[in-house]
């Protein structure tokens, strides 16, 4: 089976769509959600609609992100402003179809040997961020799952730890498949769909396939103008539009 | 962890019948299997895990694991199947039927030419597996094998590194990851990130089948493989004579501390290894000393201030890709126009690329049938005559002894010539030029055409600027031929 996980789509429109198509290429089987539908973008209505429609048609993963949790809260107190002000705009766009919908999602999930989480194992709900390999150290120990799936962080990036050994951080490239072999745990930490910072504007996903055991990262361009150009007109602050641009 | 299977002859695993057990050491057991439906032999390769579990035999299994599936060609056995750590731990892969190059040690000190063969072998081997993105990094004749076919297989790749999978041994970082006389200085200072290391590795085998010494000897401790860093090895010829400078200058030249120094790839050096009238000769050539106290202090001394961190900026430069440029020059008279366009092409790839070199090669036509040039009319070798153009059609651009090389090569057809420097020389790019923009010679078929369709690398085809006229006075010509 190939299980495409997509995070942090951030209410982009254009990004996910582009995803969508790619994973179609690439013959996923399944999607794994891993949290943030929503905040930054101007289409949350259709990507929360678009993530119900794959839960109930392709039996999808979905998984609570912060921004969402923020948006159907409205509890925005450790945020930066302009993630303050997406959230607020994003709560007054949603309906309450899509706002139950938020509600109902769990901030982790377990299935086999693998771990799928927004931010990391050790607190699912305190949105801690796995930045290095200390990070991934600490999340890697706090779980029994030979494999994690993670987001939030907006860069990807894979760490592998053998048992009594250190986490070591590995910098993927696109379209390897590497092999997620032996005697260790692993760490997959996705890129962002919606909002990349890795000063890659490409929309960023990956692909597991568990008969070759192998994962790949994947990037694919989508229509930066468009998704920018509804950040302007729903008045958003300019820079979340800016910075679809040059990926950080 | 299921309980694994006791191996045994004539025991069957996931439909390998075991056989023969050929090898039992510290690392793995190799035995030999079959399956229906494989017609070459085949071996299955299991890691000898004991009840401790030495994670240096588990680890270095994994990384085979992982890099062997990826590996194809001529140079590396063909792997079967695999089996991961967490099952019964196996490889299956080609049993590569030859000689094990650790037989013909016993034999060293070996003519020099049959050195430079054995290295260009195995530099070719080194060609396709870097090309592959692997470094070998345990380099040392036990892992090569020469094939009865006459190529080079390396095989062992528990110590090897794929540059676009994670380094699993990276954690093992406490003690250098090699061979004691083999391994390259990068790698004492735990830096597996460098191609040139494996250049290094084999300067040492080199050196050791040239002379029947080995360079820094056997290092018992992890401290006597630091000598690597700033102590130079006897020049060869000075423990025997009969090798010839360029060879050494070759062997010296991999076996430079700084990987800066040595070729900078294995094209290049094979390059070198094949053309030995080529070899660009310095002070290495004819050195017939080590270097004196205080200068070898000093290079100690520097060598104790390199720390890991410095390793670790080394390793994030980019390794350079070197490139070996060909350009085919027509010397032909009424084509010095064109002649200098490829020139000014040559100038124009060579600055973007820092290290590449550049091989002139001009082809002498020869007649399919009859007899064939010895001397033109005024009694000079045609051959020697056409090496002394082409230098001179190399002068403008400046380059330096070792940054370009000269190659007349006689057939009776240019192109397949062209293709076969390119394909035994690893080639990265041709620049030939193209008689004008010809209809009918691309119909009737031109060395240009040829050379793009099939050649193995990049091809740049120059020409010049056609004028209108030259354009109709081929389409009269094409219809003149009656063609369509």
């Amino acid at each position: 089976m190939r299980i495409g996980f997509l995070s942090d789509i951030h209410s982009n429109r254009e990004a996910l769509d582009a995803c969508l198509a790619q994973a179609e290429r690439q013959r996923v089987d399944r999607f794994v959600i891993l949290g943030d539908l929503v905040g930054y973008g101007a289409d949350p209505v259709y990507v929360v609609d678009k993530i119900m429609e794959l839960q109930a048609t392709r039996d999808a993963i979905v998984l609570l992100g912060n921004h969402d949790a923020a948006a159907i809260s409205g509890k925005i107190e450790n945020m930066n402003q302009y993630a303050r002000e997406a959230i607020l705009w994003t709560h007054d766009e949603l309906e309450k179809q899509q706002i139950e919908f938020l509600k109902s999602l769990r901030s982790s999930y377990e299935e086999e040997d693998r771990l799928y989480v927004h931010s990391d194992a050790t607190a699912p709900d305190q949105w801690r961020y796995i930045t290095d390999a200390a990070g991934a150290e600490r999340s890697l120990r706090a779980t029994l799952k030979r494999l994690t799936f993670c987001g939030h962080v907006h860069r990807p990036q894979l760490y592998h730890m053998a048992p009594l050994k250190p986490a070591v951080a590995f910098k993927p490239q696109a379209g390897t498949p590497i092999p997620l072999v032996g005697n260790r745990k692993w760490l997959a930490v996705q890129g962002a769909v919606g909002q990349p910072r890795d000063e890659n504007p490409a929309a960023s996903w990956g692909v597991f396939d568990t008969d070759q055991n192998e994962f790949t990262y994947l990037r694919v361009s989508y229509d930066i103008e468009t998704a920018a150009g509804k950040i302007h007109a729903a008045h958003l602050p300019q820079i979340l539009a800016a910075r679809l641009y040059i990926g950080r | 962890m299921p309980a694994r299977q006791q191996l045994q002859t004539g025991s069957v695993l996931d439909g390998f019948t075991i056989g023969e057990k050929i090898h039992a050491g510290g690392m793995a057991s190799l035995w030999r299997v079959t399956k229906p439906g494989i017609d070459m032999p085949i071996v299955m390769k299991v890691p000898t895990i004991l009840d401790g579990e030495d994670a240096t035999i588990i680890v270095g299994f994994e990384m085979e694991a992982m890099i062997l599936p990826r590996l194809s060609g001529v140079h590396v056995p063909k792997t079967v199947a695999v089996k991961s750590i967490a099952q019964q731990p196996y490889v299956v892969m080609e049993y590569v039927q030859g000689t094990n190059l650790l037989k013909l040690l016993d034999e060293a000190p070996l003519e020099p030419e049959h050195v430079a063969q054995i290295g260009a072998k195995i530099a070719a081997a080194l060609v396709d597996l870097h090309r592959q993105n692997v470094l070998h990094l345990d380099i040392k004749p036990s892992n090569i094998m020469l094939r009865d076919s006459g190529e080079a297989a390396l095989i062992d790749f528990g110590l090897s590194r794929h540059m676009l999978l994670p380094d699993l041994l990276e954690e093992e970082f406490h003690v250098p990851m090699g061979t004691g006389p083999y391994i390259s200085p990068e790698q004492v200072l735990h830096n597996r990130t460098d191609p040139r290391s494996d250049i290094f590795s084999l300067g040492v085998l080199l050196y050791h089948f040239a002379t029947k010494v080995r360079p820094w000897g056997i290092p018992k401790f992890n401290r006597g493989l630091r000598a690597r860093l700033w102590r130079d090895p006897v020049p060869p010829r000075k423990i025997n004579p009969a090798i010839p400078p360029w060879l050494q200058e070759v062997i010296l030249r991999c076996l430079e501390p700084q990987a800066l120094n040595r070729y900078p790839t294995a094209a290049q050096l094979l390059f070198d290894l094949q053309h030995p009238d080529e070899v660009r000769l310095t002070e290495r050539a004819t050195r017939l000393e080590q270097s004196g106290f205080w200068t070898t202090m000093k290079r100690r001394f520097r060598s104790a201030a390199l720390d890991t961190e410095q390793v670790q900026q080394i390793s994030e430069r980019p390794v350079t890709t070197a490139p070996i440029v060909l350009a085919a020059v027509d010397l032909s008279e009424g084509m010095e126009a064109l002649a200098a366009a490829l020139r000014r092409e040559a100038a124009r790839v060579l600055h973007f690329v820092p290290g590449a070199r550049l091989a002139c090669v001009n082809v002498l036509k020869l007649n399919r049938i009859g007899l064939n040039y010895s001397r033109d009319e005024q009694g000079r070798n045609i051959h020697v005559t056409r090496l002394v153009e082409l230098k001179e059609w190399a002068r403008p651009l400046g380059l330096g002894v070792g940054d370009v090389t000269f190659h007349v090569l006689e057939s009776p057809d240019p192109g397949a010539s062209l293709i076969e420097f390119a394909k035994s020389n690893n080639v990265d790019q041709i620049l030939i030029c193209a008689r004008g923009n010809s209809n009918l010679r691309r119909y009737l078929g031109s060395t240009s055409t040829k050379v793009v369709a099939e050649a193995p690398c990049t091809v740049t085809v120059v020409r010049l600027p056609a004028a209108a006229n030259e354009i109709s006075e081929e389409l009269e010509a094409l219809e003149q031929a009656g063609t369509p």
